[in-house]
């Protein structure tokens, strides 16, 4: 018999599903035009461009499909955001307000700017990793260009309060970004009653294919082009059009749009029944991020006494995909910046366990992974000097 | 030696799934205790030497990851039955090699079981010397 497979690293990225392939393919070698040529070639291409930005645009809510530019994928969404509305309000100020607690592609443009004169505020976050508005408020200064926070974190799943950040910013007359990567397809979003000026999206994240996403730009944002060449995606990201990936994302947002509602409810109550399950049979462990205000399908779990990739590698070896708390094993040594940020305890950082489920995960893979946890997290703990101690 | 970034060896593997000397020695000659949780790594590990000052045991507890599980499960399958002065002769990298070596970012780990050994031998020769 073959041993059981179980994805639980959703978070990380998703299988495209078979309806956004079966969409994309005859983009490769039939419909194959440039999409910007005017002969019949690029006019069908056109087409399949004009209503993937349509589907984009209706998942999001956007007033205009306009509004929806197309990028290489969520981290160059907030790159361009960023670096570009930087750019486009420098005789304004040099002022950005962030979170500790966001993805590496904002933190690091934000500490890029950093070293061309920009200076950046990393507001706190409190136990359960939401955004602090009192600090965020009292952050802002006549030189504030743009706040820039996520809508909900890829690490821990906890939702930020993205309408009182958008309200503050809006009061203020400053530009609001959020990095939107892990919440589109599993949060409602309405863009045109949002106070939100740009949101950073990624394909791969919805069921979508990789090396797609999308960066949504309020009619009468201010923003300066990051990618220069033609005239592409209304002039704001130059580059021949992906046909066959945008496609693919349209499609992918086509079926979130209809299925999120029932997706998210069979999700979240996979996800508590599997918790559930971990403290019942698992002492000594912790729950990072918001008990409610989390994505419906992150569960982010703290085995105390033990390192998370131990644990990660373990539950490999039994054919369960999981990803760490912790960035050890994507080279860096550094406990969690986000755990950290929370005010967790490094010997509680470090065997911290993300299970991000997806909509192929049934009761069957979490009753499966809740067999094999246990006797891991046993031996691991057996073999841990810190156990040790705590027993005594 | 090519690595796949962060890839560990079949033999990193090995050890990290079935790793020996798991475990205490309740009147170890000496213990060593290295590291600490927030850099992610801790290591106690414990000889026992006879009188003609041959490791006749060794055994560790660990927390930390695949590579540190896997380096003292090495490094003391390496001193059994060696001398002290030949046991200080045992270098990370001589760890690091005997498990087909370590990704670049996991070195430290073999750093780390170095000390630990280091650290049980300066601890059996305090209790010696205390002794006399």
């Amino acid at each position: 018999m073959s041993m059981r497979k179980v994805y639980m690293d959703n978070n990380a990225t998703t299988s495209a599903r078979e309806e956004v392939v079966e969409a994309m393919l005859p983009y490769f070698s039939q419909i194959y035009g440039n999409a910007s040529s005017i002969h019949q070639f690029g006019r069908s291409a056109r087409t399949a461009v004009d209503s993937a930005r349509q589907k984009v645009a209706a998942l999001l809510g956007a007033s205009s499909p306009e509004e929806i530019i197309f990028t290489a994928g969520g981290t160059e969404s907030d790159n361009f955001a960023i670096k570009g509305v930087a750019a486009a309000l420098r005789s304004k100020g040099n002022h950005i307000i962030t979170s500790t607690i966001e993805h590496h592609a904002v933190l690091n443009t934000c500490k890029y700017l950093a070293k061309e004169g920009y200076d950046i505020t990393f507001v706190g976050v409190d136990e359960y990793g939401v955004v602090k508005l009192d600090e965020l408020r009292k952050a802002i200064t006549d030189k504030t260009i743009l706040i820039t926070v996520m809508y909900a974190n890829n690490e821990v799943g906890t939702v930020q309060p993205i309408e009182e950040i958008g309200k503050i910013a809006k009061e203020k007359g400053i530009c609001f970004h959020t990095d939107a990567v892990q919440a589109v397809g599993k949060l409602p979003i309405d863009l045109k009653n949002a106070d939100i000026d740009l949101l950073s999206m990624s394909g791969h994240k919805l069921y979508g294919p990789k090396g797609i996403g999308a960066l949504y730009i309020k009619k009468g944002t201010k923003i300066t082009p990051q990618m220069l060449g033609g005239h592409h995606e209304m002039g704001k990201r130059a580059g021949t059009e992906n046909v066959s990936g945008m496609v693919g994302f349209g499609k992918a947002c086509e079926l979130a749009q209809k299925e999120m509602a029932i997706e998210n409810k069979k999700l979240s109550d996979l996800r508590d029944y599997f918790y559930k399950g971990i403290i019942s049979k698992i002492e000594e462990v912790r729950l990072n991020g918001h008990p409610e205000k989390r994505l419906p399908n992150t569960l982010n779990v703290g085995f105390r006494y033990l390192e998370g990739e131990s644990i990660i590698l373990n539950l490999d070896m039994e054919g369960v995909g999981v990803s760490t708390g912790s960035a050890c094993t994507s080279g860096s040594l550094e406990p969690s910046h986000v755990l950290t940020a929370m005010g967790v305890d490094p010997a509680d950082t470090q065997g911290s366990v993300r299970f991000s489920l997806g909509r192929d995960n049934n009761k069957e893979d979490v009753d499966y992974v809740l067999e094999i946890l246990p006797p891991i997290i046993k031996r691991l703990r057996d073999m841990s000097p810190l156990y040790e101690a705590k027993k005594k | 030696m090519l690595f796949m970034e962060g890839q560990y060896s079949e033999k990193v593997m090995e050890h990290f799934r079935n790793p020996h000397n798991v475990g205490e020695i309740p009147d170890a000659s000496g213990i060593g205790n290295v590291g600490n949780p927030v850099c992610g790594d801790i290591m106690r590990l414990y000889i026992k030497v006879d009188e003609k000052e041959v490791i006749t045991d060794a055994k560790f507890k660990t927390f930390g990851c695949g590579a540190a599980i896997a380096t003292s499960s090495m490094v003391t399958d390496l001193v059994k039955g060696k001398t002290i002065p030949e046991a200080l002769k045992v270098s990370n990298h001589a760890v690091a090699e005997a498990l087909g070596g370590l990704p670049k970012v996991k070195m430290h780990c073999s750093v780390l079981a170095e000390q630990a050994l280091r650290s049980a031998i300066d601890d059996y020769i305090a209790k010696k010397k205390a002794k006399i």
